[in-house]
This record gives C-alpha cells, structure tokens and sequence, in this order.
C-alpha cells in the first residue's frame, strides 16, 4: 500500500509541491495579478495557506494511526516547518505591506486589533516550535519536555482559528471559518479521544 | 451619459481616477456575497429596467419615480469624489447625478420630517448572498435631513461617463462621500422620511462597531482597528504603495464641518 509514497523522490517532490502555492504567490505579486488590491490579496492568501498547512500537518498523526500509515511519520517535521513557513511570510508581508515595515505602527496595532494581537502570538508559538524542531534539540531539551513543548500545536490551532473568527467578524461571515474550526475540532477530538482511551487502558 | 462638471464646492478633485476595472470589481455588495469578487460576478442578473423608487413618509407629495423620471428630474453631473470604505481602503470615482437634494425638494417633506431612511432592493431571485443571516435584509441606511439635503450628498445614476454597473449600484445608488462607504445604499427601492433616527442594517448587527452617523474620521477607531490610514486603490507602487493619511469627513470638512458643529463625534461615530 502507497508504495511509491517510500520512493527516495516522493519526500522532494512533496517539498516542491508545498512550495507551489508561495511560488505562485510572488510570481502574481510580481506580474500584477493580484487584484485591486495586492497587498490584501497576498496577505489573506498567505494566512489561507498557513491554516490549510496547519490542517495538513494536523492529519499526520490521524492518518497514520488510524491507516497504519508508518511511513508518514517521515513527514511530519517537514511539513509543520511550513507551516511556520506560511505563517512567518504572512506574518512578514502585514507588517510590510500593511504596516509599511513601521515599526511603531505594528506596536500600535497589536493591541488595538485583538485578530492581530492573537495571530501574533501563535506566530510566536510557532517560532518556539521551528526553532526546536532539528534533532540535537530533542536531546538538549529531552523526550518528554520536547513532546509538550510541542503539543503547544494544539494551542497554535485553536489560535489560528480565533485569529480568522476575529478577523471574519468585520465582515459577519464566518462560513469559512467555521470549515477551519470543524476541521481543527475533529483533529483535535480525536486526540483527545485517544489520550482517555490509553489513561483509561 | 451626457454630463457637464459639477459646479458644486468639493465635488471635484485633481486626484488621480481609479481604474475602471477596479472600482468595478472590487465592491462590497453583501446581497450578492461576502467577497469583493462577488457583485461584479453575480450581480449580472439582478434586472435594473423597469425600476421605481417610492418616496413617502413625511411628505407632502409622495410619488413613485420611474428610472426615466429621474435621469430627467435634473441636470446630470460629474463629480468626482473620494470614496473611502469603513475597511480601510479608498478609490476615487467619477459619478454620474445630481444632489439628492433635487429629488428632496420634489416631494416637500413636512416639517415634522426629520430622517431620511433608505431601503435597497432584495429579491431573493437575484440575490444569493440574502441567505446567509451576515445582516438584517433589505439593507437599510438613513441620514438626517440636513445631511440628505446637503448639496454632496449625490444621488448617482452613472460612473465614469455611462450608466451605473450592476455590481455598483444600478439603476440608482445614494453618495455621501464624507461617510464610510455603507452608508452609501445601492440599488435603492424606497426613500422614506421619518421623524425618528432609522434603523440602519450595519448598525443593527454591530451597535458598538458601526454608528448612525458613520462619518469617516481618522482619530475615531473602529473597535477593532485604526481608521487613520486608508490603502488607495491603485496607487503607484502596487503592494509597496504606502497607506495614505485619512482626512476628517474623507476630506470634505470645509463643505460639511458646519453640520456638526457642537457634536461629539467620538460620541456621535
């Protein structure tokens, strides 16, 4: 089953693949493609792409458990880094293209716009997490010190969801958001319904 | 369209026009959907001919107008204006019209009139975005009467030289360039003149977000983020361009400051 999926080439092609959606967001940024309004464009897309990242790192373990899936595991490092990857552009391109790389303004703003103040924070969280996500750094910090510092995903989750309910309340809208947070609800459900079933065992 | 300039103070400005294409595909027309892309994609089948307006209320000549009616009630002007959104960003656009206030004077309003409520079409047909619960239908907006009648306060037929787009408003759309956009109904069916303060859709779903008075005015934040810089749409540089400072009334205080003489406007947004 997924035999290719072990092929030496399926993990570079899946870097490139994750790459895709950033490559074609400079490359429209770059030809003028982005619409009326480039910097809200880029900005937003970015921020859809750092969820659907954090859903798709959010499966790994789901999917291998449930489907015995070993060989995933081998993914899962590569793609919570992008994560922190579309986030960190996000990140960047608000206080570049929105904030005008002022660093004052971007002060201003975070608390006055609890959306923001909350995104930044799991940003920061995300950090934290990159920052240790290289093997010597299991070592340093040991096993299980490392294995709870990284749970924090699952409070980088919920962030991330509370950033875009806030962020959608300006407009009332919030059909899209209520996607994100079925999604991290059941990722997270089925964690949780994991964990009581091994304490109870 | 066949226009002169406007001769009124303020409705012109040496500012460069947004595109076309732009002003006509980046809207917020909620009836339609949420996204900025959704008027100008869906709007298309929203009939605008044959098209009446009913102006009643507290009047002395109540009377429904046909489209035909009010391209002939005055001299159509070009005005260009600012148009600056309560979301932060801003365009400037040619319209297409005259000052509501000639339409005000055909219906003589009493004297005890001292609101103006506007309601904008909903036709469930037409309008995919009126079912989704995002805000009380039909959208409803209101001035007070001294603002409706103030000469800026345009009722627009057309932009840039031809009728107006669907996606922006068609047949008819109020303007009220010294007000954050929503303030500007489009699409409008009735005009209705009343004694008390209207209930306004925006104000009706977020009371502390958005106010009656809704004036744009850059040291009163919004709740939830700054209104003292806006994005102009289509500025040179693209994504580099740099936010521009907002100005009190969006620039229009010398025409309309002295309607609000003595008014809190923090208390007032």
């Amino acid at each position: 089953m997924m035999r290719w999926m072990a092929h030496p080439m399926a993990k570079p092609a899946g870097f490139l693949l994750c790459l895709l959606p950033a490559f074609w967001l400079i490359w429209a940024a770059v030809v003028g493609d982005l619409g009326p309004n480039p910097a809200e464009a880029l900005i937003r897309s970015l921020g859809d792409w750092t969820l659907r990242f954090l859903v798709i790192a959010l499966m790994v373990t789901p999917l291998r458990v449930t489907f015995d899936w070993s060989w995933l595991a081998r993914w899962r490092r590569m793609l919570g880094l992008f994560v922190f990857f579309y986030a960190t552009l996000h990140w960047l391109s608000y206080v570049w293209f929105d904030m005008g790389l002022d660093v004052y303004a971007v002060l201003a703003d975070i608390p006055q716009r609890p959306f923001i103040l909350v995104g930044t924070l799991a940003w920061l969280l995300l950090l934290a997490l990159a920052c240790t996500s290289f093997n010597q750094a299991v070592r340093w910090l040991g096993a299980p010190r490392w294995r709870s510092l990284h749970k924090t995903v699952y409070a980088i989750a919920m962030l991330g969801v509370l950033h875009f309910f806030w962020m959608r309340a300006g407009k009332n809208d919030f059909a899209e958001v209520a996607v994100y947070a079925l999604l991290m609800a059941a990722l997270l459900g089925w964690r949780l319904q994991r964990f009581l079933r091994m304490k109870r065992a | 369209l066949s226009t002169r300039p406007s001769g009124v103070p303020g409705a012109q400005t040496v500012e460069k026009v947004t595109e076309y294409r732009d002003a006509s595909s980046y809207n917020n027309f909620y009836e339609f959907g949420t996204d900025k892309s959704d008027p100008a994609a869906k709007a298309g089948r929203m009939k605008v001919r044959p098209w009446t307006v009913t102006v009643d209320g507290l009047v002395h000549k109540p009377r429904t107008f046909d489209v035909d009616d009010l391209l002939r009630l005055s001299a159509l002007e070009e005005r260009v204006y600012r148009m600056r959104c309560v979301e932060g960003w801003s365009m400037v656009i040619p319209w297409v019209g005259y000052s509501l206030a000639h339409l005000i004077r055909e219906v003589e309003p009493m004297g005890s009139a001292r609101y103006v409520e506007f309601e904008t079409l909903a036709d469930r047909e037409v309008m995919p975005g009126l079912r989704s619960g995002v805000l009380l239908w039909p959208y409803l907006e209101g001035l007070r009467l001294d603002e409706a009648r103030h000469p800026l306060a345009m009722l627009a037929l057309g932009m840039y030289g031809e009728v107006l787009p669907n996606q922006n408003g068609a047949p008819l759309r109020l303007v009220v360039p010294w007000k954050y956009g929503f303030k500007s109904g489009k699409s409008i069916v009735r005009i209705r003149f009343t004694d008390k303060e209207p209930k306004t859709s925006w104000n009706v779903a977020a009371p502390q977000e958005y106010g009656f008075y809704s004036n744009v005015n850059p040291d009163v934040p919004h709740p939830r983020w700054s209104q003292a810089t806006e994005r102009r749409i289509g500025d040179d540089g693209g994504l580099f361009a740099k936010r521009r400072k907002t100005l009190l009334f969006n620039g229009y205080e010398p025409q309309v400051g002295q309607l609000y003489a003595g008014m809190d406007l923090k208390k007032f947004y």
